[in-house]
């Protein structure tokens, strides 16, 4: 038997997740997200999230050379979270640029999975922003047209609560709560994404401290300074929490492992610095959404942040005792 | 007293149990083997010199290799018989140890300085620690600090409580268990023992939660004892670490760098109990311990009570032997236990367990890139971020590692338990820790 004990030193087991089970965990979170995008916005939908697994998946696996397609499946979740970030009239060929830059401009430039600073999916999605920003801003964004798998979605356009006036628009919060609203395939629905979020809340995959953090900051600023955009203080504030693509940024974007700080300290202070400059941009930027530039600006800050909070160690001497 | 058993210390895992292989089989002693190598260093300090000469004849619990140095332990034969060998010999540390192989004759004949010290009540403190270091009993947890080390603190660290760790939370283990169930009288006279040698006035006996059974007996056993309580500890590696069950059994935390005596405290294991009793009942010294031989790639599991000194091929054999699917022998825990490459090694006091883990079991799986998902920082119950200190040590940045508090690692194993990207943080870490630690000694 000796020839094939194997010598390593301890711990002796592992646990059996791992970062392909990790990315599963994602892709199954934003399941509800997106069978909520197609029930609203039909066969388009479906379409262009296929085609940005697809392309992330492929043009991953061609620039590692390798056979496996899924691969650890964090090319599957970006391509995924990339398509989610735009309209469900978006053509084809938008989403797979999209896909490439975000895996080879994202991601693969930097060393591969673990290495990138910048969230890949929001690389892309600035990347078409500066290229092609007039087919993602203004009144483009498909009217959902709930249940009507099959319809041509791209009919009828509007602009998305954000950019026009809410009240003008006669959307309620309520029905931006279920997503009932024109806007990114992923970022309409509140309640699917609150789904997804407080399943990785409870598989432990994301910290509370992030969208946490960053929930309460875009509540408070929009509540403060939203400028009765909404009937008072309060329902502004829940306004901007709704609206765009706070929710989709707090619980999919800004908690995306690679860049994001590791420290309990820094991921609340990366949460706020999020909300921050999400609303800095609604409120006074030349956008009106700042989530894409929020968190890539704290993605930025993160080595900072993390080296900045450290935790004190267990039994560290106070110096009053 | 029931709130404090719902403390909980942050951090930590929870792996697998897999206790069932063999919690409920009653404590077996295996018989004397024909021979036995003991080791003059079982526990950590000064190792021991050989006090006898190869030839000669030696009587089971006579002394046979002892030390001047304060922290040290002597050792004692297993068995009667004839000194057949002196010299190094394969050791769980990894590396050959000084060792005197006997040679048994078969009879067990007691050397006359065996008999019964007396009753607790008769004895002085210092005659206590004399027994116990006469005894050769270290921490049978697998630390293996000698035992009358920790019955001795200086003047100005006073004690008030003692904590018998009744934990076990190393995944497989049950030989504590089995103890705690079979022999708590021994256990509780073993604390007073402790408690009479530190003038200690609170007893706590911690238990996790996962050994009902056990919690059952003990508080039986010390319903009479308003010294001593029992603790019911969430079920949570590793419960068992010294800070942590300072912790949650007193809401006193142990300074970094500091030791439990800082807080009042000491601690020893269950095993250490046990074996303080019988040096002053029957004076007899740490000559067999309780082991637990288990893991799917051993035949027949079971709990054995070991002489000191058997080779764990022996053990092996004993127990059926190994499945062909067997791929790592530890010596301890899957957690913090020692993979060895051959069993012709021998048992030594602070052999918890014999482990002997599967294909099924053994994760081969190569390590990638760090994903920063924070699940290490999450995991290390002293609140360590493992990954920056293991990129540290990879890069021999061994400043930025101490910064870190890498001298701070418990090295429990929960971050490269529960890293995804199967990085072996814990190893790196330790290299981190042996360097940070040799650059302060040479300050
Ligand atoms: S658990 Fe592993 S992958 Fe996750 S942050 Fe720690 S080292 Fe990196
Ligand atoms: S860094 Fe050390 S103490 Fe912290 S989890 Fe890892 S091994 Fe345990």
């Amino acid at each position: 038997m000796n020839g094939k004990l194997v010598l390593s030193s301890s711990p002796h087991i592992r646990t059996i997740e791992s970062v392909r089970s990790v990315m599963v965990d994602v892709l199954v979170a934003l399941f509800p997200v997106a069978l909520v995008a197609v029930l609203l916005f039909g066969h388009q939908a479906l379409v262009n999230m296929a085609i940005g697994v697809v392309t992330a998946m492929a043009v991953e696996a061609i620039w590692l050379r390798k056979l496996d397609l899924f691969g650890d499946g964090s090319a599957a979740v970006t391509g995924l979270l990339l398509a989610m970030t735009l309209p469900a009239s978006a053509p084809w060929w938008l989403v797979v640029v999209g896909a490439a830059a975000a895996i080879i401009i994202g991601k693969q430039v930097f060393g591969g999975t673990g290495n990138n600073i910048f969230n890949p999916a929001l690389v892309g999605r600035a990347i078409l922003l500066a290229s092609w920003g007039a087919r993602l801003a203004g009144p483009v964004w498909p009217v959902p047209k709930p249940f009507n798998f099959g319809v041509d979605i791209s009919a009828v356009t509007t602009a998305t609560p954000l950019a026009g006036q809410a009240e003008a628009l006669k959307v309620t919060l309520g029905q931006m709560f279920v997503g009932n609203v024109a806007g990114a395939l992923g970022e309409t629905s509140a309640l699917a994404l609150l789904i997804g979020g407080f399943w990785l809340l409870y598989k432990g995959h994301i910290d509370w401290r992030i969208p946490g953090g960053y929930i309460a900051t875009v509540f408070i600023m929009g509540a403060v300074f939203g400028g009765g955009a909404y009937l008072n203080p309060l329902t502004t504030g829940l306004f901007h929490v709704l609206a765009g693509g706070v929710m989709l940024g707090a619980f999919f974007m800004a908690t995306d492992m690679v860049t994001s700080p590791v420290t309990p300290a820094g991921k609340l202070v990366f949460g706020v610095g999020c909300g921050l400059f999400t609303m800095l941009v609604r409120l006074f930027g030349a956008y009106p959404e700042g989530v894409t530039f929020g968190i890539l600006i704290m993605n930025a800050l993160t080595p900072i942040i993390d080296n900045l909070t450290i935790p004190r160690k267990f039994g560290e001497v106070k110096k009053s005792a | 007293m029931k709130s404090m058993a719902s403390l909980v210390f942050r951090g930590g895992v929870h792996p697998e149990y897999r206790k069932e292989l063999t919690a409920s089989l009653a404590v077996v002693s295996m018989p004397a083997p024909a021979q036995v190598v003991i080791p003059l260093q079982q526990h950590i300090g000064a190792p021991c010199e050989p006090l006898v000469q190869v030839g000669d004849q030696v009587k089971l619990g006579q002394k046979i290799g002892d030390s001047k140095g304060f922290v040290s332990a002597p050792v004692h034969a297993s068995v009667s018989g004839k000194v057949a060998a002196i010299g190094p010999y394969n050791h769980p540390l990894g590396r050959p140890v000084q060792s005197i192989t006997i040679e048994s004759d078969g009879l067990d004949t007691w050397d006359q300085s065996i008999k019964p010290a007396g009753e607790l009540h008769e004895l002085s403190r210092d005659e206590i620690r004399k027994l116990v270091r006469e005894a050769g009993i270290v921490g049978m947890g697998g630390a293996t600090f000698p035992a009358h080390v920790k019955l001795a603190p200086p003047p100005e660290k006073p004690i008030d409580t003692v904590i018998i760790n009744g934990a076990e939370c190393e995944p497989y283990l049950t030989a504590d268990h089995r103890l705690m169930l079979e022999k708590p009288g021994e256990i509780i006279y073993g604390l007073k023992i402790m408690m009479k040698a530190l003038g200690a006035s609170r007893g706590i006996i911690g238990i996790e939660n996962n050994k009902p059974d056990a919690l059952r007996v003990m508080r039986q056993a010390v319903e009479s004892e308003p010294e001593i309580s029992v603790a019911a500890l969430h079920t949570k590696y590793p419960q068992g670490a010294e800070k942590m069950l300072i912790q949650v059994t007193t809401r006193r935390k142990v300074p970094s760098g500091g030791l439990p005596m800082d807080v009042g405290v000491v601690n020893h294991n269950v095993g250490s109990a046990v074996a303080m009793t019988r040096a002053l009942r029957e004076g007899k010294p740490l000559i067999e311990r309780v082991v637990s031989v288990t893991g799917e790639g051993v035949v027949r599991p079971a709990n054995l009570a070991i002489r000191v000194g058997t080779l764990v091929s022996g053990v092996l054999e004993f127990c059926g032997g190994l499945r062909g699917n067997t791929r790592k022998l530890i010596i301890g825990g899957p957690m913090m236990g020692l993979a060895q490459t051959t069993a012709d090694l021998p048992v030594i006091k602070g052999t918890s367990g014999i482990l002997a883990l599967t294909d099924e079991d053994v994760d081969l799986a190569e390590s990638s890139d760090c994903i920063k998902c924070a699940k290490c920082v999450g995991s290390c119950p002293v609140y360590l971020v493992p990954t920056f200190i293991a990129q540290a040590a990879e890069h021999k940045l061994f400043e930025r590692a101490e910064k870190l508090h890498a001298a701070d690692c418990i090295e429990c194993g929960c971050c490269t338990y529960v890293c995804p990207a199967r990085i072996p943080l814990t190893q790196w870490i330790r290299i981190a820790k042996f360097e940070v630690l040799e650059r302060r000694k040479q300050k």
